[in-house]
């Protein structure tokens, strides 16, 4: 039990630390530990996940931590993954925030942050195309996700639309 | 050290940045950006607790650190108003709703209603949302950063490693940020 704590812990501690640079930055890293190196769970219950982590209330990585944990070792994982995705913004906040003002003012920090984020749109679009051979599995779904990425594109909606649209297009499509 | 703020006026208390919080983490949905305008509303508008220069200043902190939007910022106007206690007791809020939340979900409803035929029939719908909804950062994110043909290439580059050699993108995200500081000497310079 103490093992399986200490792995979720450092786990999430990871996708904490790298989450940088906005959007689904912690996907990628997700995908890793989630998935690849510990085989917690399969892609399809991975997005599963995500779905419900969007569609409750609060910071969607804080909502996944505690759900993957709770799946993984009950009460004691939900907590121990929610303290591990939380612990670098409270460490880096709390003792280090003068030297990162001083930090993100450097020029220096921001070319970082750039090629850093070629890096995400790289990582981002792997990670959709591997979750997405367990998710496309037919034209109703091919046409969901080909329609809301277009529509995304196309006009800014909020990531809450996505989850409606795609329940409501479930249900109305699925092949009872 | 985090008290480099002064001190506002009046000291606020713990009990209502705890209250406020518990309720920014309770009624903001979608995560990140989404609940950056209820975050502003909160503790910009209604209490009066940051002014507009200072919130915009915590954003930039925020989206050039490690961690979540949303409790990046709380945590920060936590400090700014009753220092380090501050900030922890932001973060609790801000976090609180969410993990009992998911608990009565992952304990209760998640188990009882998988194998409900609308409930499998909404995440048949879901799982393709969900991979248009991360496709769709990569966009974004894409759309600013990949004006110049030093990202595309580097954007490039870094994907046929990552498919190539399968390193955890801890690894592709350090070498994508090195590759910045390289690429990017003496152009960008202030």
């Amino acid at each position: 039990m103490i093992t399986i704590l200490l792995t979720l812990y450092w786990s999430f501690l990871k996708i904490g630390l790298f989450s940088i640079g906005g959007g689904y930055a912690m996907i990628p890293l997700m995908e890793a530990e989630l998935i690849t190196i510990h085989g917690w769970m399969s892609a399809s219950e991975f997005l599963d996940l995500i779905a419900i982590a969007e569609a409750t209330p609060g910071p969607v990585s804080v909502n996944a931590a505690t759900f993957a944990g709770y799946r993984l070792a009950g009460v004691a994982g939900a907590l121990t993954a929610t303290l591990g995705i939380i612990t670098p913004s409270l460490v880096l906040l709390l003792i280090l925030s003068r030297l990162l003002l001083r930090a993100t003012q450097n020029p220096r920090a921001e070319n970082f942050l750039n090629g850093l984020r070629s890096a995400l749109v790289a990582l981002i679009l792997l990670a959709s195309f591997t979750l997405g051979r367990s998710a496309i599995l037919d034209l109703p779904t091919a046409l969901v996700f080909g329609g809301l990425l277009v529509f995304s594109i196309w006009k800014n909606i909020s990531p809450l639309f996505f989850i409606i649209a795609g329940a409501v297009l479930g249900l109305l499509l699925f092949p009872y | 050290m985090p008290h480099q703020y002064p001190e506002p006026a009046n000291k606020i208390s713990l009990w209502a940045i705890l209250l406020t919080f518990l309720k920014v983490g309770t009624l903001t949905f979608g995560g990140g950006f989404a609940m950056l305008p209820i975050i502003y509303r909160e503790t910009v508008e209604r209490n009066n607790w940051v002014d507009n220069q200072t919130f915009s200043d915590i954003l930039i902190i925020t989206q050039s650190m490690p961690g979540q939007i949303a409790l990046n910022s709380s945590i920060q106007v936590g400090i700014r108003l009753r220092g380090t206690v501050g900030g922890l007791v932001a973060a609790l809020g801000v976090t609180l709703p969410s993990v009992l939340i998911l608990m009565a979900i992952a304990a209760y409803f998640y188990p009882q209603f998988k194998d409900n035929v609308y409930v499998e029939a909404a995440f048949y719908g879901l799982r393709p949302a969900v991979v248009a909804l991360i496709a769709a950062s990569a966009v974004r994110i894409g759309r600013q950063i990949l004006l110049g043909w030093n990202g595309v290439i580097l954007c490039a580059v870094l994907l046929i490693t990552a498919i190539i050699t399968n390193v955890h993108p801890i690894l592709i995200m350090v070498a994508g940020g090195l590759a910045g500081l390289v690429i990017c000497k003496g152009t960008n310079r202030r």
